[in-house]
């Protein structure tokens, strides 16, 4: 930086010079100031998304930077929603982002008092191991009379509202083969 | 520097050196379609990373976060009032309204959100008294300055509510109720006293006419928070810089919308060339009085008020003091002009100096 | 609306600015009350009446649209000779049995097709399946053929069966039962009536509030017939709209996660009466019924085909014999209380955390502390996963880590922005969200998850010969080569294909019976019309008519307004120029208009169909409801509700009121799981109701999501509404010493919990039945995990449901309220059992279901 930059660069001096004698506007702005941009328009990709909270379904977009999310906000563009997000909504970029996430999978021994770490293909094979195990436990061929039953009542599971229809679908069909037909949602409560 | 560069109408862009301004932008919010969700506070705190004002229960209805502070740049005021016209629960077994003074001092209790000197947090909505019915005995608050508030620090809350309205006895049945909802935020005016009072060029003053912070300038005097008559600017804790709504002037840059507006779901906050939004506003409110509500009205949208109109006005369904805005806000600087005849051209450099002294002092 | 749905209600704010009169019906006043025209406060549990009143003011002013009516709706079919009305039984229809606690209904029917009716052993079947829930997409079978009147004189007639029904719900009644003055009521009546019509119509919005109660299904029926009687139906600006508070709920339950549905609304198979193949496809199509569940062989083979691929064959009835059978009741609320007697040894926990969110928060958390083993799968550490040793039952000695053997498992999901895939908003659209970014560190989608676990689960069973491995081992399982599978692919199975050219399906119509296609759920083909993801349509919607017919998908066919055909007039013209949306265009030999007509094409409104006529050819020129068995819009349901043909006025399961109108006091159908466990508050004609003398209801905060897990956990929602907290009236403050912002505690039969005090008079006192009734409200969002913790209003709430959904009342129960902070450890049980003692529940006592004879001086 020349000591001519300097000094057109010193408050005071753009204040005298310039058009803004009492050095409340432009002579005031920083550098910083002035090099403002927003993050959205510096990200690296835009995601067409969809609010995870209810069922209005907002249209949301998430902007990219660095595989990092650091926007999110309103799709204009939705009929839905016209670009506009609830506080819900709004806070879903640090739903995503917060450090309170978890991300480590977490086991609890029974009787154990507190968590242990488990890694991922180890708890994988774990669960199918008990989920076999409690299937042939309690698996049921037909009743007394010889009805058909084909199922186990030793397998539950509770959730698919937040999910994907995708999901969903994989879930109950894997449920179904397996026998498990106490698979419930949020639709029943 | 124009005549009214310190105080009376004026565009302050132009008058702030930008020979090419655009044109002024601001925000016009709407009262009378808020639903009072909070998504404005929320997308504020989001795009600026904002942090959050402590997790207390105000017992201000349903607000928490108690008022504009360094933390909260946006503000949603719930106000539980009866209300002559409405008759919501007309022919019900009711007694009188819940008791406005109780929840006062339930409000007086919370914790402090670390905002010294700055916004007790029951003030700026005065939310407080709001959540019961509120007809104010005495003048209303007044704002002028840097009073002594709860803490010592922050304006003073002089009005105490009534128990409830007039000609309503008590215990009289409570037939009547409205709960009023209002965005607050920063009103960047036309004459800012907290960019007037600031010595070190931190605030400033943008080509789209807002006000500005600069937190790489900030020293964290503290003057602008006396200088503001809203009692909107504040420091954060820890941080001791100050904190405001900056009408997302890095958004405004790219030719995009700030957060709040943005998000808000009924475009009760709308955000525009302030022109535009001021006739909208107009249209609107004649529209609701034609619809019968008399009570609708337009703050801080008047150029000849005492800050020369406020760049973020409101349309109110009630009047100012009921949200906790000061009915008569003035620019600490409206004198300065008068003051510099006798200082003399001379004295431009010590002018922040001055401003400061003359803000500074209580009342 | 407000409340919990802020950005849907843009459109009610801009309906208001173009001159819509807003009524906002709740027992609180809300962020929606504000902004409405006009508010009613009214006594939870008491909507019955309050619709019901409205359709005694409809047919006693001969209010109703009566084209529309006559046209579309069933008002003109006669019912059975047979049949007795509540009014004739004291609150129960004809046909109850006391043993079962359920109707036969054979005498509901229409005249002459009383053979057609359901048994009680049939009904009580249906109820333990909540069989109704198949409904969502079509009506239950009846006949084509029904009796008329068109004159609607005859006394046996629907539209006087329902006059004479509700002629008890007048006005006084209204304010009697739900408190609201009758001046206030109405103007509703008013309003609605007015504005409701050719020019214009009138839409309903309801959301959970209405679901969660004994007599839920019911409350929307009321609803239904109102908006059917004055036109509204199948038009623009009418509806009856539920408002669901999940991001995919609805497409949970199209393709269902729930233990009683296949994907799209098909049966799970039950042992008895879905035994065969043919036996449970026969069910479902009802051969000789006319609509288009006539098809419904095709729907279901090309479920099999999709589920099991080349193995699904005729010969092995494509693979049903591996289909795993109902016996009954399997509901979530049956598991949990099965968890506690020892009986469920795994339960996966995808998203949802009962221990705050569901009913009965106790038994939910004893019920996770007696299994084997729990995964738990979310994005956050929620209150049920760590319920072994931060849970309630820890603080007052129930429970301790070192006693409960539940293993279990912690596993990150992936959020919504970190996979891709669709959600079906509440509106049935289909909306396809990209992917963002890669998950972060273990998280992993459900798709992943559940796709690695069956194909781990495939491996170890590989070559088995057992009968019952071969269903996982014939499945297709086959989802692109990544680690994670492809969702793309997943949804091309759910669209299906025509598997001999291998061609997506654009539309059910080409799904055939003699597996040459596939389809994992019919109702959702066309999703990939024309090989297009069709859900990933983005086209802004400025720039489309208002339908938006180009932005997502919806089911069935892009359709966005069901049953649109009612839109137009018998003869097919718009009922106006201002209310114009699908029409019959006689030059193109057509229907045309804003949406996808929900009607064939080209079946013009004159068509008649030929004598003996089924399926699609039966459906006439002029039935609107075209998934209904007899082409109409059902003012009366002469078969497959559980508890009635027309709604009626129950006391919830728990109430200090008396019912005023019938000696039956709550639904005598309601399912009850009468256990020491699940206590249930006296309500009269037992006696000690003054023990819970107030009532209270619990719903959402615009701040916080369902249990908390993905709001208590953000610093942004959580300062906003931080505390735990109960809203009372002035009144109830001053009734019981409560101080603003100062602690109460709120106990009923299950449990106390505490809360902050909000004085407000946004709450009021009701007179109902000549008594002051005080009702409290609170959020039941808090539980013990987060930033912000506190006690879970799920706790306070028993298990009682809705007969055809098995939906619990969570929206209403009684409680008492005291100052101050309830007790802690084993006071707090001891504090809950002095309650139940006082209150008459020790053991041997068993709540009454059957309350028509006048009790006798100990109220059993």
């Amino acid at each position: 930086m020349g000591v001519k930059t300097w000094i057109e660069g010193w408050p005071v001096y753009r204040q005298l010079t310039g058009t803004d004698p009492l050095g409340r506007g432009a002579a005031a702005q920083s550098r910083k100031s002035k090099e403002l941009t927003a993050r959205t328009e510096t990200a690296d990709r835009v995601a067409k998304s969809v609010c995870p909270y209810c069922a209005v379904g907002c249209g949301q977009r998430i902007f990219v930077k660095d595989e990092k999310v650091v926007q999110i906000e309103g799709d204009p563009d939705s009929p839905v929603s016209r670009g506009r997000l609830c506080p819900k909504g709004s806070a879903s970029l640090s739903l995503v982002n917060s450090e309170r996430r978890q991300q480590k999978v977490l086991y609890r021994r029974p009787y154990g008092k507190d968590w242990e770490e488990l890694d991922l293909p180890t708890a994988m094979e774990m669960i199918a191991d008990r989920v076999l195990a409690a299937r042939d436990a309690t698996w049921q061929d037909a009743d007394e009379h010889g009805t058909a039953l084909n199922r186990t009542l030793g397998i539950s599971s509770l959730g698919g509202a937040t999910l994907d229809n995708e999901e969903n679908y994989l879930i109950k069909k894997l449920f179904t083969a397996m026998g498990a037909i106490q698979i419930e949602n949020q639709a029943r409560i | 520097m124009g005549s009214n560069s310190l105080y009376g109408p004026v565009d302050p862009a132009p008058d702030a050196g930008y020979t090419d301004a655009p044109p002024r932008m601001g925000f016009f919010t709407d009262t009378s379609v808020c639903i009072g969700c909070k998504a404005c506070e929320v997308a504020c705190k989001t795009w600026n990373a904002v942090p959050d004002d402590g997790f207390n229960l105000l017992g201000q209805s349903y607000d928490n976060t108690g008022g504009l502070s360094a933390d909260s740049w946006r503000h949603v005021a719930f106000i539980e009032q009866p209300s002559r016209g409405s008759q919501a629960f007309l022919g019900l077994p009711t007694g009188p309204s819940s008791a406005p003074a109780a929840n006062v001092v339930a409000s007086q209790q919370v914790v402090p959100t670390g905002t010294e000197p700055g916004i007790p947090p029951a003030v700026d909505a005065l939310a407080a008294a709001a959540t019961a019915g509120t007809e104010f005995v005495g003048a209303g608050p007044k704002f002028h300055g840097a009073g002594t508030g709860f803490h010592g620090a922050g304006p003073e809350f002089l009005g105490m509510p009534g128990t409830d309205l007039p000609g309503r006895t008590d215990p009289a049945p409570r037939s009547d109720f409205r709960w009023l909802m209002m965005s607050n935020v920063c009103k960047h005016c036309t004459h800012a006293g907290c960019l007037d009072v600031c010595p070190t060029g931190a605030l400033f003053r943008t080509e789209f006419g807002t006000v500005v912070v600069q937190d790489d300038i900030c020293n964290g005097c503290g003057y602008c928070i006396s200088g503001c008559p809203y009692g909107v600017i504040d420091r954060r804790e820890g941080d001791g810089r100050a904190w405001k709504c900056t009408l997302c002037y890095d958004r405004l840059g790219d030719g995009l919308e700030p957060a709040c507006a943005k998000a808000c779901p009924t475009e009760s906050i709308q955000f525009g060339e302030l022109d535009e939004l001021r006739e909208r506003a107009r249209a609107r409110v004649e529209k609701l009085h034609a619809e019968g509500v008399a009570s609708a009205q337009l703050y801080g949208e008047s150029e000849d008020d005492g800050v020369g109109g406020d760049g973020a006005f409101f349309l109110l369904l009630d009047e100012p003091e009921v949200y906790g805005l000061p009915p008569d806000p003035i620019v600490p600087t409206r004198d300065l002009p008068h003051m510099w005849k006798r200082a003399g051209w001379a004295a431009l450099t010590m002018a922040a100096a001055a401003v400061v002294a003359f803000a500074g002092r209580r009342p | 609306m407000a409340e919990a749905h802020p950005v849907g209600f843009q459109w009610v704010v801009e309906a208001k600015n173009r001159g819509a009169k807003v009524i906002h019906v709740d027992p609180r006043f809300t962020r929606t009350s504000a902004l409405a025209h006009t508010y009613l406060p009214v006594r939870a549990g008491a909507d019955i009446a309050f619709l019901g009143g409205v359709v005694n003011y409809i047919l006693s002013n001969e209010k109703d649209f009566r084209e529309y009516v006559l046209a579309y709706t069933n008002a003109s079919m006669l019912v059975s000779e047979d049949f007795l009305d509540t009014e004739d039984l004291d609150g129960l229809f004809s046909g109850y049995n006391p043993e079962t606690n359920t109707y036969d209904q054979s005498s509901w029917m229409y005249a002459g097709q009383e053979h057609e009716g359901q048994s009680h052993g049939e009904s009580h079947a249906d109820r333990e399946t909540a069989s109704a829930q198949q409904h969502e997409s079509h009506g239950p079978p009846v006949p084509a053929d029904v009796p008329r009147d068109p004159t609607l004189k005859d006394p046996r007639c629907v539209y006087q069966i329902l006059k004479r029904h509700y002629s008890r719900y007048t006005p006084e009644v209204v304010e009697r039962l739900c408190g609201v003055p009758q001046a206030k009521f109405l103007e509703v009546c008013e309003a609605w009536t007015a504005n409701s019509g050719r020019e214009r119509t009138t839409a309903l919005v309801y959301s959970v509030g209405w679901t969660q109660h004994s007599v839920g299904v019911q409350y929307i029926r009321t609803g239904a017939i109102i908006q059917l009687l004055l036109g509204n139906m199948g038009r623009p600006g009418g509806g009856v709209m539920a408002l669901r508070g999940h991001a995919s709920i609805q497409g949970s339950t199209d393709i269902p996660t729930l233990f009683n549905l296949l994907p799209g609304y098909l049966p799970m198979p039950h042992y008895k009466t879905h035994e065969t193949f043919r036996q449970w496809v026969d069910d479902i199509r009802h051969p000789g019924q006319k609509g288009f569940w006539a098809n419904a062989e095709s729907y279901a083979v090309s479920l099999m085909k999709a589920y099991f691929g080349d193995a699904a064959t005729a010969e092995n009835d494509w693979g049903y014999g591996w289909m795993p059978r109902l016996t009954g009741d399997h509901g979530t609320y049956q598991q949990v209380l099965d968890m506690i007697d020892g009986k469920i040894k795994g339960y996966f926990l995808l998203g949802q955390n009962p221990a705050v969110g569901s009913a009965h928060g106790r038994a939910q958390r004893l019920g996770m502390a007696n299994l084997d083993w729990l995964v738990v799968r979310d994005l956050y550490m929620i209150e049920s996963a760590t319920f072994w040793k931060n849970g309630p039952e820890i603080a007052t000695g129930e429970m301790s880590p070192e006693e409960c053997k539940t293993e279990v498992f912690f596993m990150p999901a992936a959020s919504h922005a970190e996979k891709e895939g669709t959600f079906t908003q509440t509106q049935r659209m289909l909306q396809w969200r990209e992917k963002a970014v890669d998950p972060p560190g273990d998280a992993r989608s459900e798709l992943w998850f559940f796709y690695h676990l069956g194909r781990i689960i495939r491996e170890r069973l590989a070559g088995s010969t057992r009968t019952r491995d071969q269903a996982l081992l014939n499945l297709t399982w086959d989802y692109g080569s990544g680690d994670e599978p492809d969702g793309e692919a997943v949804l091309k199975e759910i669209n299906g294909y025509d598997l001999t050219t291998g061609k997506l399906l654009s539309t059910f119509n080409e799904m055939k019976p003699d597996g040459s296609t596939s389809g994992g759920c019919w109702i959702y083909t066309g999703v990939f019309a024309d090989g297009v993801n069709q859900a990933n349509r983005r086209k802004p919607g400025r720039e489309q008519n208002y339908v938006a017919p180009e932005w997502g998908w919806a089911w069935p066919a892009n359709r966005r307004t069901l049953y649109n055909r009612a839109s137009a007039d018998p003869e097919g013209n718009p009922w106006s120029e201002r209310k114009k949306y699908v029409w019959w265009d006689a030059d193109k030999g057509e229907w045309v208009g804003e949406d996808v007509p929900d009607f064939e094409k080209k079946k013009p409104p004159s068509y008649r169909p030929p004598e003996g006529a089924s399926g699609v050819e039966a459906i006439s020129g002029d039935d609107a409801f075209i998934m209904q068995g007899d082409g109409k819009g059902w003012l009366y349901v002469p078969g497959g509700l559980i508890d009635g043909p027309m709604p009626t006025h129950y006391e919830p399961a728990e109430s200090m009121v008396r019912n005023p109108l019938y000696g039956q006091q709550a639904n005598p159908t309601r399912k009850v799981y009468d256990r020491s466990d699940n206590p249930t508050n006296p309500s009269p004609p037992e006696r000690h109701s003054e023990v819970f003398p107030y009532v209270f209801s619990t719903s959402r905060l615009t701040e916080h999501h369902t249990a908390g897990g993905m709001s208590r956990q953000l610093a942004y929602l959580s300062e906003l509404q931080p505390e735990m907290f109960v809203e009372v009236s002035p009144e109830l403050a001053a009734e019981r010493g409560l101080e603003h912002t100062g602690w109460a505690h709120i106990v009923t039969a299950r449990a106390a919990i505490e809360a902050k005090v909000l004085i407000t008079d946004r709450l009021v006192p009701l007179r109902i039945e000549g008594r002051t009734v005080h009702q409290l409200w609170m959020p039941y969002h808090w539980g013990g995990e987060g930033l912000v913790t506190g006690d879970s209003a799920n706790d306070l709430i028993g298990i009682t449901l809705d007969p055809n959904v098995l939906i619990q009342e969570s929206k209403v129960g009684t409680c008492d309220i005291r100052p101050g902070r309830r007790p802690t450890g084993h006071d707090l049980l001891r504090y809950v059992q002095d309650y139940r003692e006082r209150a008459g529940l020790v053991p041997g006592h068993h709540t009454p279901i059957v309350t028509v004879e006048e009790p006798d001086d100990d109220g059993q």
